[in-house]
C-alpha cells in the first residue's frame, strides 16, 4: 500500500512574524486514522489546507498520492473529501439538498445516487431529517452531515477539520465509530483535534505545538515515555485539592490532576512511588497509591516540562468567602419552555459554599438554558434560581453582584487593552476607586499581565486571554463563578493553570456552576448533574456516576462511558413507557 | 467530462437560487428595497414646483396693483397669499413658510398711470432652497411678463422684438418623475448586481462554504459564474417590475424597445456584478462588504451618475471621478431608452465604457479568488 | 450607580476612541463625505453645452451668441448647420438644449417686427433644462431692451428688482451643507448606535454586561450617552467647517442650535438602538441601517422640497427627525429664525426622541428580559 499524503520539512509563515508550520515531516497511510492533534494555534488548520492544496507551502514539499501539491491541485482535490472546521455547509438548503449540491459538485452518476445517499443517510442516522434546513441542525448533526457531504463520491483520503468540537461525547462516540468503519475500507483518515484524549484512539498521530512537531508515531510510543510513572492517589481523607496543591509543590512531580474523588500523578523519571508515599505520609494524610495507565496527555504535558505547579497567587489574593450556613447557588423547580418545547424542566439542586457543581450532557439537552437561568441571563418560564441568597427574578442586581462569569469565547473587549479591560469589569462591579486599584493590581501580579497591560486584547495569545477572562470575572470577589466551557482548545499546560487558580478559590469559598463536554473538566466537579431531554437523569459525584455505569464488561468506566450508558439507559426507559 | 461540468455547473446554479428563496435579507434587498426606492422617486420626490406658496405684498391701493395681484392668484404655479403690507409677510418667510414675496410697490399704480412699462415690482425669494428661489423668480418673472404684456397691448404699446419659443422634448410637460423613476432602476440594479452579490459571496467565504467548495473539482471561473447568473437574472427580474410599476403606476412612458432596456441592463450588470464579486473577494467579511458596497456602489450610483445632479456642474476633480462609475453610462441609456427611444447612437458608447470597466473588476475579481487561502 | 455608568460610558467611548486608525476613521472619512458631498449634490447648472443653429446673417444673433458666451452657465457653443443637426445633438446629449435663428431673426428685428427664436430642450433632463431656458430667456430679454431703445421704441422692460434673501448669490453649498450636516450625522449617529448592540452579541461581550450587575436602564443609557458625545463631536466640526471651510453664514442662536441639536441625535440614537435591539448580526444593523436612512434623507426636505410631495407623504414626514432638524438648521444658519419658531420644530422632536428612546428600551427589556 502506498503512502497517501507524504510531508516533507514543511514550513509555512503569514507576514513576518507568524511561523504557523516549521519544518514538519509527517505521512499519512491509506486505512488508518491519523491523529492530528494540538492545541488551538497549533497550525492543524494550516496543514490542512496545505494538504488540499488550498494554500502553498513556503518550503518543503507536499505530495498526496504522488502528485505535488504545487501543480496538480485540481487533480489532488477529485479524489479527496474535506470537511472544514465550519463543516462548509449551506445553512439555508435541506439536508438532501446540499447531499445533492456535492454529489454533482463530485460528479457522482446519477444511477449511483439513490444508493449512495441511503448508504450515507443511514450511516449517519439523517435519513429522518433529509427535507430539514441544515441550519436547524444541532452541532453535532450537522458534523455528520458534513462529514456525509464529505463522502458522497467515496474518496481515498478523508481530512477532518476539528470534526468534535461543541459535539457531545455521545455524537463524538459516533462520528468515530463512523471513521473507523471508514478506515477498515482502506480509506486514509486525518482527524484534527484538540482533545488529547482523542488521539489515543488514532492508529497514528501527529502532534503540533506552536507549530513545531512535538511528536509523530503510533500514540502508544508517545505515552511509553511515562510509563510506570503514572500513580494514582486515593482514599484520600481531608480536601484532596488542597492535596493536590501540596503534592504539584513535591519535587519529584511532573503533573497532577483532580479525578473525581482521587488525584492523578505523573512522577519525575526514577522517582519511585514509595518515595512519593513517604513524602506524603510526612506531610498529611495518609493515602493509598496505585498505578495508573498512561495517557497521551501525560505524556504532552511531560514532553512540555511538566504542568505549572499547584500554587495559585490568584486564590491567595481573594478574600475567603464567609459561610453564611445556606447554599450558594440555588435551582428550585426551574423550568423553561419554549412554545411548547420544553427546554429544562424541574431543575433543583443546590451548590453550597466551596463546590464546583457540573452540568454534563449531550448538546440540545437543556444544560446550557438551565446554566442561563442561574446566572440570570434567561428568565425561567417558572421556579426560581437564586445566587447568594438573592432571588434572580426579584433581586436580580444584587445576585448579579456576587456572581463571576466566564463565557466560552473569552468574551472580552478586544479593542481595548488588558488594562482597560480589568478597569471597565471593576468599574461594572462597582469597585470604588481604592479598591478598583487594589484589585487591578493583585490581578496584574497573579496573572503576570505587567508587561502586557498596554497591549490590545485582541492580539493576545489565547492562553492569555484566558487568563484575563478569569481575572475579569473574579475580580470582584464573587461568591459564586458560573464557567461556560472554560477550557476548550487550549492546552494542556494552560487548563492546568485554570484548573489551579479554580481550586484556590474552592478551597477559599467560592463555589462553581461548570458546563462541559470534556471529561477532563467534569473530573474536577465534587458532583455532577446529567442533564438529558430537559431533565435530569442522573445526579451524584464523578466516582458514583462511574459507579452506577460499571458492569461486569467495563468494571472501570470513565466518565465518557459512564454519560453514554445513562444517556443510552434513559433513552431505553422512554422507549420502554 | 462536458456532461459533468454542465451537472456541476446545474447544480450551482439550482444551490444559488434556493439560497436566494429562502434567505430573508436577499428578499430584503431585491424585492423591499427596490420597491421602497421606487415609490420614494415616483411619489415622495419630485423637483417640479408646482404651487409654490407665496406672499403678494399688494402696497398700492390701485386697480393695476389689484389686476396684477390677481393675476398671481390664479397662476397654477403659485398659491398665493396676500397683504397690504410686506412686513405682515416677511417673518413668514423666515419661518419658512413662504418661498417668496412679490411686492407691488405703493407708487406702483401712480408709476403705471405714468406710463405702463416703467412701473417697477420686486421680487424677494428665499435663497436657503436655490433651486426653489430660481423656480420662483422664473415663475413670477413669467406672470409679471405676460401681465406687462397684455396691458401694454391693451394701452397701444407693441410686442416684444424677441420671442421665444421652446419646445422640450421628450417630456414636454418637465415631469421630473419621468426622468428620476428610471434613474432609480439604476439604483436598484446597483443594490442588487453589487451590495446583494458581495453579501452573498462574502458569507460563504465568512461561513466556509467557500472553503469547502474550493476543495470540490469545481474550477473558480465555474464557482463564480454560478454565483452571477442567478443574480443576473435576479436584478434583470427586479428590472422588469420596476419597468413595469413605472409604466403603468407612474405614467413613465417607454418609447424605446424592450430590447434596447435588457441590452442595457446586461451590459451594466457586468460591472456592477464585477464589483460586488471584487469587494466580497477582498473583504471576505458580510459586514465589511456591505459597507464597501454601500461606498463604492450605492453612494455614487446617487451622487455622482447623473441621476438627480448635473455632473456637469460639478466640480472637474469629481468630474473625473464620476468617469469610473458605471452607473453614470446607465442614466443616460435608461433616460433615453424609457423617454426618447432606441437611440442606438447613444446607447453604443456608454455600452463600451460598461463593458470596459466591467472588465477591469472581473479581471481583479478573478485575480482575488483563486482557488488558493493564502 | 454612577460608578457602573462612567466604566460603561468609557468603555463605549475607548471602543470608538483606542484605535489611533479608528480615531483616524471617526474625522477623516465624514469630513471627507461632507466636503465632496457638498459639491456634488448641487441642483445648480453651470458649464452646461447649448447647440445653437444659426441661419441668420446679421448681427442681432451674433449678439445673442455673444451673451451666451458671456454667461457661466454654458461651457461650450457647438455650432450646427442644419436642422437634422439640432436632432442628433439632442438626442446623443451632446448638448442640453439648442438654439435657432432663422433667416430672418436680424431682418425682422430691424424692421420692428417681432422675431422668433426656438429653444430646444431635453426633457430627459428636465430640471436642468428648465434652468437653462429661464437664462435664454433672460437673454432674451435683454437683448430686446437693448433692440428696442436703438429704435427708441417703447416696450415692457425688465423692471423687476430681484432679491434672494439669506442667500443672495444663491450659493448653492450655503443650501447643501446644512442639509448635509443633518444627514451624516444621521447616518453616522445610526452606524455607531445600530452597530454597538449586535457588535457585542456577536462577540459575546453581550451576555457579559448581562450577567454583571448593571441595570437595563444604566445598560441603554451606556449606550445611548457615548453615541451621544460622539454625535456632538461631529455635529461641531461640521459646524466649524460649515462656517470656516464653506463660509455659510451664522445668523442665529447657537445654543438654540445645539439644544435641538441634542434632542434630534437623541432620536436618531434611538432609532440606532432599536434597530440593534432587533439585529442579530451586524450585517443585519447595517441593512437596517440603510432601510432607515434613505427613506429618511429622501423625505427630508434635502433632495426637494418638502411642499412638493403629496398631502398624504407630507403628513408622513412628520415622524422624520431629519425633515425637521433641517428646518431647524437652515434656520439657525441662513434666516436666524426667531427662538419662537426653532421652538416649534423642536417640539416634534422631543415627540420622536421620547418614542424612538422609549420603543428601543421596551424593545431591549424584551429582548434580554
Amino acid at each position: 500500500m502506498t503512502t497517501l499524503v507524504q510531508i516533507a520539512d514543511v514550513s509555512k509563515s503569514f507576514g513576518a512574524d507568524v511561523h504557523a508550520l516549521c519544518d514538519i515531516t509527517a505521512a499519512v497511510e491509506p486505512g488508518t486514522i491519523t491523529g492530528l492533534v494540538g492545541p488551538d494555534g497549533a497550525g492543524k488548520t494550516t496543514l490542512m489546507r496545505l494538504m488540499t492544496g488550498l494554500m502553498m507551502p513556503d518550503n518543503g514539499t507536499i505530495s498526496v498520492f504522488g502528485l505535488d501539491t504545487k501543480h496538480d491541485a485540481e487533480r489532488i482535490q477529485a479524489s479527496v473529501g474535506y470537511m472544514p472546521q465550519r463543516f462548509g455547509l449551506y445553512e439555508d438548503l435541506k439536508v438532501r439538498e446540499n447531499l445533492e449540491l456535492y454529489a454533482d459538485l463530485r460528479g457522482l452518476p446519477a444511477g449511483e445516487r439513490a444508493a449512495v445517499f441511503a448508504r450515507l443517510l443511514n450511516f449517519t442516522g439523517l435519513a429522518l431529517f433529509t427535507e430539514r434546513l441544515a441550519g436547524r441542525l444541532s452541532g453535532g448533526m450537522k458534523q455528520k452531515l458534513g462529514l456525509a457531504c464529505a463522502m458522497v463520491q467515496t474518496p481515498k483520503l478523508l481530512l477532518l477539520d476539528e470534526p468534535s468540537v461543541g459535539v457531545d461525547p455521545i455524537s463524538r462516540r459516533e462520528l468515530w465509530r463512523m471513521i473507523e468503519e471508514l478506515a477498515g475500507q482502506d480509506i486514509g483518515v486525518l482527524w484534527s483535534t484538540s482533545y488529547l484524549d482523542e488521539a489515543e484512539k488514532c492508529d497514528r498521530v501527529i502532534l503540533l505545538n506552536e507549530g513545531t512537531m512535538v511528536f509523530c508515531g503510533k500514540p502508544a510510543e508517545m505515552t511509553e515515555r511515562v510509563a510506570g510513572r503514572v500513580v494514582r492517589l486515593t482514599n484520600i481523607q481531608g480536601r484532596r485539592r488542597k492535596l493536590l496543591a501540596t503534592t504539584l509543590g513535591l519535587a519529584g512531580v511532573v503533573d497532577g490532576v483532580i479525578q473525581g474523588s482521587s488525584i492523578r500523578l505523573v512522577l519525575k523519571a526514577g522517582m519511585d512511588t514509595e518515595d512519593i508515599k513517604r513524602v506524603l505520609s510526612e506531610k498529611s494524610d495518609i493515602v493509598d497509591i496505585e498505578p495508573a495507565a498512561p495517557r497521551f496527555e501525560d505524556a504532552f504535558v511531560d514532553h512540555l516540562g511538566g504542568g505549572p505547579g499547584g500554587y495559585s497567587k490568584l486564590a491567595e489574593a481573594m478574600a475567603i468567602v464567609a459561610d453564611r450556613g445556606q447554599p450558594v447557588i440555588e435551582a428550585r423547580g426551574l423550568c423553561k419552555k419554549f412554545g411548547d418545547f420544553v427546554a429544562a424542566q424541574d431543575m433543583t439542586f443546590s451548590i453550597p459554599r466551596g463546590e464546583i457543581f457540573g452540568l454534563l450532557g449531550p448538546n440540545g439537552a437543556g444544560k446550557s438554558t438551565t446554566f442561563k437561568m442561574l446566572c440570570g441571563l434567561l428568565p425561567p418560564t417558572s421556579g426560581e434560581g437564586r445566587v447568594a441568597g438573592f432571588d434572580l427574578g426579584r433581586a436580580r442586581a444584587d445576585a448579579r453582584g456576587r456572581l463571576g462569569y466566564m463565557a466560552q469565547k473569552f468574551s472580552l473587549y478586544g479593542d481595548l487593552s488588558v488594562l482597560q479591560n480589568l478597569e471597565f469589569f471593576a468599574g461594572v462591579y462597582g469597585l470604588g476607586r481604592a479598591e478598583r486599584k487594589r484589585q487591578i493590581d493583585a490581578m496584574t501580579d497573579a496573572f503576570d499581565f505587567k508587561s502586557h497591560l498596554k497591549a490590545s486584547t485582541r492580539e493576545l495569545p489565547l492562553g492569555f486571554k484566558q487568563r484575563l477572562a478569569l481575572a475579569c470575572a473574579v475580580m470582584h470577589g464573587p461568591e459564586a463563578l458560573f464557567l461556560d466551557e472554560p477550557t476548550s482548545g487550549v492546552d494542556p499546560i494552560t487548563r492546568r493553570e485554570f484548573w489551579t487558580h479554580i481550586n484556590g478559590l474552592v478551597e477559599r469559598g467560592v463555589s462553581v456552576l461548570v458546563t462541559t463536554h470534556f471529561m477532563e473538566e467534569a473530573e474536577y466537579c465534587d458532583r455532577i448533574a446529567l442533564i438529558y431531554q430537559g431533565r435530569r437523569i442522573a445526579n451524584g459525584s464523578p466516582d458514583e456516576l462511574k459507579a452506577q455505569a460499571a458492569t461486569p464488561s467495563l468494571p472501570d468506566p470513565t466518565l465518557e462511558d459512564a454519560f453514554i450508558a445513562m444517556v443510552e439507559a434513559s433513552d431505553a426507559d422512554a422507549a420502554a413507557a | 467530462m462536458a456532461n459533468l461540468a454542465v451537472r456541476r455547473f446545474a447544480a450551482l446554479l439550482r444551490k444559488e437560487s434556493l439560497q436566494i428563496v429562502r434567505d430573508p435579507s436577499s428578499i430584503l434587498i431585491a424585492v423591499v428595497l427596490p420597491l421602497i426606492l421606487l415609490f420614494l422617486f415616483g411619489y415622495g420626490i419630485s423637483l417640479d414646483a408646482t404651487r409654490v406658496k407665496i406672499g403678494i405684498a399688494i402696497e398700492s391701493n390701485s386697480a393695476p396693483a389689484n389686476a396684477l395681484a390677481s393675476a398671481f392668484r390664479i397662476s397654477p404655479y403659485f398659491d398665493a397669499v396676500g397683504a397690504r403690507d410686506r412686513r405682515e409677510l416677511e417673518s413668514e418667510m423666515v419661518a419658512g413658510r413662504l418661498k417668496g414675496i412679490v411686492v407691488i410697490p405703493a407708487e406702483f399704480g401712480e408709476n403705471f398711470a405714468r406710463s405702463p412699462e416703467t412701473a417697477t415690482i420686486q421680487i424677494i425669494a428665499d435663497g436657503s432652497n436655490p433651486n426653489t428661489a430660481r423656480f420662483v423668480t422664473n415663475y413670477a418673472r413669467g406672470v409679471w411678463g405676460n401681465w406687462q404684456r397684455q396691458m401694454l397691448a391693451e394701452t397701444g404699446g407693441r410686442e416684444a422684438l424677441v420671442r421665444t419659443e421652446a419646445r422640450v422634448w421628450f417630456n414636454p410637460e418637465l415631469k421630473s418623475r419621468y426622468f428620476l423613476v428610471p434613474g432609480s432602476i439604476a439604483i436598484v440594479m446597483t443594490l442588487i448586481g453589487t451590495l446583494l452579490t458581495a453579501l452573498v459571496v462574502a458569507r460563504e467565504w465568512e461561513r466556509g462554504t467557500m472553503e469547502a467548495m474550493m476543495a470540490t473539482p469545481v474550477g473558480v471561473l465555474q464557482l463564480l459564474a454560478g454565483k452571477l447568473i442567478p443574480y443576473y437574472v435576479l436584478a434583470l427580474a427586479s428590472m422588469s417590475v420596476c419597468t413595469i410599476i413605472a409604466t403603468l403606476l407612474f405614467d413613465v412612458p417607454m418609447r424605446g424597445s424592450v430590447f434596447a432596456l435588457f441590452v442595457i441592463a446586461t451590459a451594466f450588470l457586468f460591472p456592477a456584478l464585477g464589483q460586488g464579486l471584487l469587494i466580497s473577494a477582498v473583504t471576505k467579511n458580510q459586514f465589511v462588504a456591505a459597507q464597501a458596497a454601500l461606498l463604492s456602489g450605492f453612494l455614487p450610483a446617487m451622487l455622482l451618475s447623473g441621476f438627480i445632479f448635473e455632473i456637469d456642474s460639478m466640480p472637474v476633480v469629481i468630474q473625473w471621478i464620476s468617469y469610473i462609475v458605471p452607473a453614470r453610462y446607465l442614466i443616460p441609456c435608461l433616460q433615453t431608452v424609457f423617454l426618447a427611444g432606441d437611440i442606438w447612437s447613444l446607447f453604443l458608447p456608454n455600452i463600451g465604457q460598461m463593458l470596459l470597466i466591467g472588465s477591469v473588476l472581473f479581471v481583479a475579481a478573478v485575480r482575488n479568488t483563486r482557488k488558493r487561502l493564502d | 450607580m454612577w460608578r457602573r455608568l462612567s466604566a460603561l460610558i468609557r468603555k463605549e467611548l475607548l471602543v470608538i476612541l483606542r484605535d489611533p486608525k479608528s480615531r483616524v476613521l471617526l474625522i477623516g472619512p465624514p469630513l471627507l463625505q461632507l466636503i465632496l458631498f457638498s459639491y456634488a449634490t448641487t441642483l445648480d447648472v453651470t458649464n452646461v453645452s447649448i447647440g445653437v443653429l444659426n441661419q441668420d446673417p446679421g448681427r442681432w444673433s451674433v449678439e445673442f451668441i455673444s451673451r451666451i458666451q458671456g454667461s457661466s452657465v454654458f461651457r461650450e457653443i457647438t455650432p450646427l448647420h442644419r436642422i437634422s443637426d439640432i436632432r442628433e445633438a439632442i438626442d446623443n446629449q451632446k448638448v442640453i438644449a439648442a438654439v435657432h435663428f432663422g433667416a430672418d431673426f436680424s431682418r425682422n428685428i430691424e424692421a420692428g417686427v417681432p422675431a422668433d427664436l426656438q429653444i430646444m430642450l431635453d426633457g430627459r433632463r428636465s430640471n436642468a433644462a428648465q434652468i437653462v431656458n429661464g437664462y435664454l430667456d433672460q437673454i432674451a430679454n435683454a437683448v430686446n431692451a437693448e433692440a428696442s431703445s436703438r429704435q427708441g421704441r417703447r416696450v415692457a422692460g425688465d423692471n423687476v428688482l430681484e432679491r434672494y434673501w439669506f442667500n443672495p448669490s444663491l450659493e448653492f453649498t450655503w443650501f447643501t451643507v446644512p442639509n448635509l450636516v443633518g444627514s451624516i450625522a444621521l447616518l453616522i449617529s445610526l452606524m455607531v448606535t445600530g452597530q454597538s448592540v449586535a457588535r457585542e452579541r456577536e462577540l459575546g461581550t453581550h451576555e457579559q454586561l448581562m450577567v454583571s450587575p448593571l441595570r437595563v436602564h444604566e445598560i441603554l443609557l451606556g449606550k445611548t450617552l457615548p453615541p451621544l458625545v460622539v454625535g456632538l463631536f461631529h455635529s461641531t466640526m461640521f459646524v466649524l467647517a460649515t462656517v470656516f471651510l464653506f463660509e455659510v453664514p451664522l445668523r442665529g442662536s447657537l445654543i438654540m442650535l445645539y439644544l435641538s441639536l441634542v434632542l434630534y441625535l437623541v432620536c436618531v440614537i434611538g432609532v440606532g438602538l432599536f434597530i440593534s435591539s432587533i439585529a442579530q448580526t451586524q450585517q443585519q444593523a447595517f441593512l437596517g441601517v440603510f432601510l432607515f436612512a434613505a427613506p429618511a434623507i429622501l423625505l427630508s426636505g434635502f433632495a426637494t422640497p418638502i411642499d412638493n410631495m403629496p398631502d398624504w407623504l407630507q403628513t408622513f414626514t412628520m415622524i422624520n427627525p431629519l425633515r425637521h432638524f433641517l428646518v431647524i438648521i437652515k434656520g439657525v444658519f441662513l434666516s436666524a429664525m426667531p427662538a419662537n419658531e426653532l421652538l416649534t420644530h423642536s417640539i416634534p422632536l422631543l415627540l420622536i426622541a421620547t418614542f424612538t428612546l422609549g420603543a428601543a428600551s421596551i424593545f431591549f427589556r424584551r429582548r434580554i428580559g
